[in-house]
């Protein structure tokens, strides 16, 4: 059975000294010879693996044949962002899981021909691309330009819906932009997709906080008939351990968002600093983790250990990214937890007290409970710690907004057809707890449906 | 983009500046802030919001040259944009009746209580107001916040204006006479601190507007991460205001200091780019 193409990528020595891309995309010729192992199913079952319901052997045949031009409007049907999705979706859980080749060998690489289809026809017109049906007129008010609320502000306007996106900070994206990394995701590859929907008619105001700079109800007093609240996670959880306060010790969000957003790897140039630390230790398992350990790498760090509880079995973090840190020389210090952190005379972080730890049985989560090794204490020595903790809704809109009910964690409660308590106004994404960007874009897209199915009948 | 409508040097380096933007002039309220970006390579900055136009659609910032994104405000003018502003971010104040309430501000903290003593005021409470500065030249809005309180009292180091000394010094005398019910300061950590030991000790409830290192400030990121009653608190979400008697003042300093060089080597090189270099070989 045929092998996989393998996707192209950059020498680690080399790359872990930029913020480029490590993939670089197949050529023609690699994507002619992935495209051409799909099998054409007749009952595709990577299509269920997928959040948003890519037609996906319908885009794949386009391609064995060449035709970027016609695959990508086959993507474009279901999604608004395919350079985007394939890049960082965990696909290897989701369609390429479903693949009948990966049973006995291996599957399609479906986001790697993905990323092909967007990358090609990233400069076509949009008229090209998209399939647009006549405006109607009816305005609705997308909160937060993540990527839950560009796929329901993306998939409504292409039904003709007026869409107008309101962001809290200065620029769009939400995660996509102050999260994920340049060298995962360019700003160039989201700036490409984010002006196809400005040039389909979506309009963005910046700047505007909602809930302080303006309410919901401002919102429905402006003739917005319904509103999809994609406000994303919020603050950063920490350990509660001590010395979490100390200089140098850095939350993930912090970290990325100076490095990503504001561009602190520039810094003079841009004006934002950011510390960069020679022995960093993150602490954490997920995306965010990996993605902070490869920051700091780039960042010019001789060392980067990555402090985990469980072993990496359990982490939620892509193999693929997991690969791609080890061979950039990050150390993976599993079954590891902090227990405090030590400072020196002004402040500033020097070691990381550590307690060993071994698996017990499963917990909530499904995944076995780590268990402290009592006695197994140890120190490392650090200049910077980053903490990937994960991250708690965020409070603003929904502690502003009388009657939207939340649950006991501060997740806005909706209902099966997106609906929170308020009438008119949609949830998705981290917000509702969503955890990754396809899973905020399968929720703005089912939320999309529920908004135009609401908007038709009221 | 936000239009610069009125500007004014009120005070040594200390400019206001009244901006055009209509939808946080109508709903800021007093004790809230925004956050400006200068430009497309700019830092995000945190600034009080001192005053609002909701006829005018103005609100009014008031700020001194500390580094380089205050420097590079400052060299605005009437009818230009600045790129970025946010808000209104934080939490208002809460405006009820207390009774006597001593509000003590140092440096261009007096463009932050003058809001927040004006409403006070409206809300029946008799206020005290101390300003602190280094001299008689770094006083700002003296007349404003004459009209605002009930007595206008000052403190400077050199003697140039009112007692010579800090303000803690007035403020003693001040409570000595009649026990304030709310002390309310904002200014540099370490006369916040003084003022909180101070009224501690005299058990006056007292409220400080903190002002640690920012980034979105939009509850996000974290960075402004203060510990409150020991437990993390986030100025942008849970603050700026918190109990003077519960804030880990030591860790707030040390928080504060983190960029000092970063800052220092930002101006630097800014004010190098600025120079006429013609002279040089």
């Amino acid at each position: 059975m045929s092998q996989k193409i393998k996707m192209p990528q950059r020498e680690p020595q080399v790359r872990k000294k930029d913020f480029e891309q490590v993939n670089t995309g197949y050529t023609k010729e690699q994507m002619l010879l992935e495209a051409k192992r799909c099998l054409q199913c007749k009952d595709p079952m990577c299509v269920k693996g997928c959040p948003v319901e890519i037609n996906i052997p319908g885009f794949i045949k386009y391609l064995s044949e060449d035709n970027p031009k016609e695959a990508i409007k086959v993507l474009n049907h279901k999604t608004s962002l395919p350079a985007i999705c394939g890049r960082v979706c965990p696909q290897e859980n989701q369609c390429e899981k479903n693949c009948i080749l990966g049973i006995k060998g291996q599957s399609v690489s479906i986001g790697n021909l993905e990323r092909y289809a967007a990358d090609i026809t990233a400069d076509n017109d949009v008229e090209s691309v998209y399939v647009v049906v006549e405006k109607n007129n009816i305005k609705v008010a997308v909160i937060g330009s993540g990527p839950a609320g560009l796929t329901c502000g993306g998939d409504l306007l292409k039904r003709g819906y007026s869409v107008t996106v309101f962001e809290s900070l200065h620029d769009t994206g939400g995660v996509l932009r102050y999260g994920i990394p340049e060298f995962r995701l360019p700003k160039k590859v989201l700036d490409t997709e984010i002006n196809k929907l400005t040039k389909l008619g979506m309009k963005f105001i910046l700047n505007t906080l909602i809930g302080r700079t303006k309410t919901l109800q401002d919102l429905f007093n402006e003739e917005f008939k319904a509103i999809f609240i994609s406000v994303g996670a919020g603050l950063p959880k920490f350990a509660n351990i001590q010395g979490e306060n100390l200089n140098h010790v850095y939350c993930s969000n912090e970290f990325l968002v100076r490095v990503n957003l504001m561009r602190s790897y520039d810094f003079p140039n841009y004006d934002t600093p950011v510390y960069r630390g020679k022995n960093v230790v993150v602490v954490g398992g997920g995306n965010t983790a990996i993605d902070s350990a490869r920051t700091a790498v780039r960042l010019g760090a001789e060392t980067v250990k990555l402090i985990y509880r469980r072993s990496e079995n359990e982490m939620p973090a892509r193999l693929e990214e997991r690969e791609h840190a080890k061979e950039e020389g990050i150390e993976f210090v599993t079954l590891t937890n902090p227990v405090k952190f030590i400072g020196d005379e002004k402040g500033s972080v020097k070691a990381v007290e550590c307690i060993k730890m071994q698996l017990g049985f499963p917990d909530t989560s499904g995944r076995r409970k780590p268990i402290p090794i009592s006695n197994s204490n140890y120190i490392v020595e650090t200049d910077m710690v980053i903490l990937a903790l994960g991250l708690n809704p965020n409070p603003i809109l929904s502690s502003l907004t009388e009657n939207l009910k939340i649950d006991s964690k501060g997740y806005i409660l909706i209902d099966k057809n997106y609906m929170t308590s308020i009438k008119g106004v949609f949830a998705g994404g981290d917000i509702v707890g969503g955890d990754t960007v396809i899973s905020a874009m399968g929720m703005g897209k089912q939320a999309a449906k529920n908004i135009m199915c609401y908007l038709t009948n009221n | 983009m936000y239009k610069i409508l009125k500007k004014e040097e009120i005070g040594s380096n200390v400019y206001s500046f009244n901006v055009y933007a209509p939808d946080i002039a109508k709903n800021a309220k007093a004790g809230q802030f925004v956050i400006f970006r200068i430009d497309d390579k700019g830092e995000r900055v945190p600034l009080t919001i001192a005053g609002t136009d909701i006829k005018e659609g103005t609100i009014r910032i008031i700020f001194q040259i500390v580094g380089k994104s205050t420097t590079q405000l400052s060299l605005l003018n009437e009818e230009n944009l600045i790129k970025d502003l946010a808000g209104p971010l934080g939490r208002p104040t809460e405006i009820k009746k207390y009774g006597l309430v001593v509000a003590v501000a140092g440096g261009v903290g007096a463009a932050e209580i003058l809001p927040v003593i004006k409403e006070l005021k409206k809300a029946g409470n008799k206020i005290v107001t101390i300003i602190g500065a280094r001299c008689k030249d770094l006083i700002i809005l003296k007349d404003e916040l004459k009209q605002a309180s009930n007595e206008l009292l000052f403190a400077t180091n050199d003697g140039s204006c009112g007692m010579n000394g800090f303000v803690t010094d007035v403020l003693k005398e001040v409570i000595v006479r009649e026990k304030g019910d709310l002390v309310y300061a904002i200014g540099p950590v370490p006369m916040m601190k003084a003022v909180s030991d101070l009224t501690k000790e005299k058990d006056i409830e007292t409220l400080v507007s903190l002002n640690p290192i920012m980034l979105d400030g939009t509850g996000m990121c974290g960075a402004c991460r203060v510990e409150v009653d020991n437990k993390i608190r986030f100025t942008c979400v849970d603050g700026p205001e918190f109990n003077a008697h519960l804030v880990d003042w030591e860790g707030l300093s040390l928080r504060l200091g983190l960029y000092k060089n970063f800052e220092k080597e930002s101006l630097d090189n800014f004010s190098y780019n600025r120079e006429c270099k013609c002279h040089r070989k």
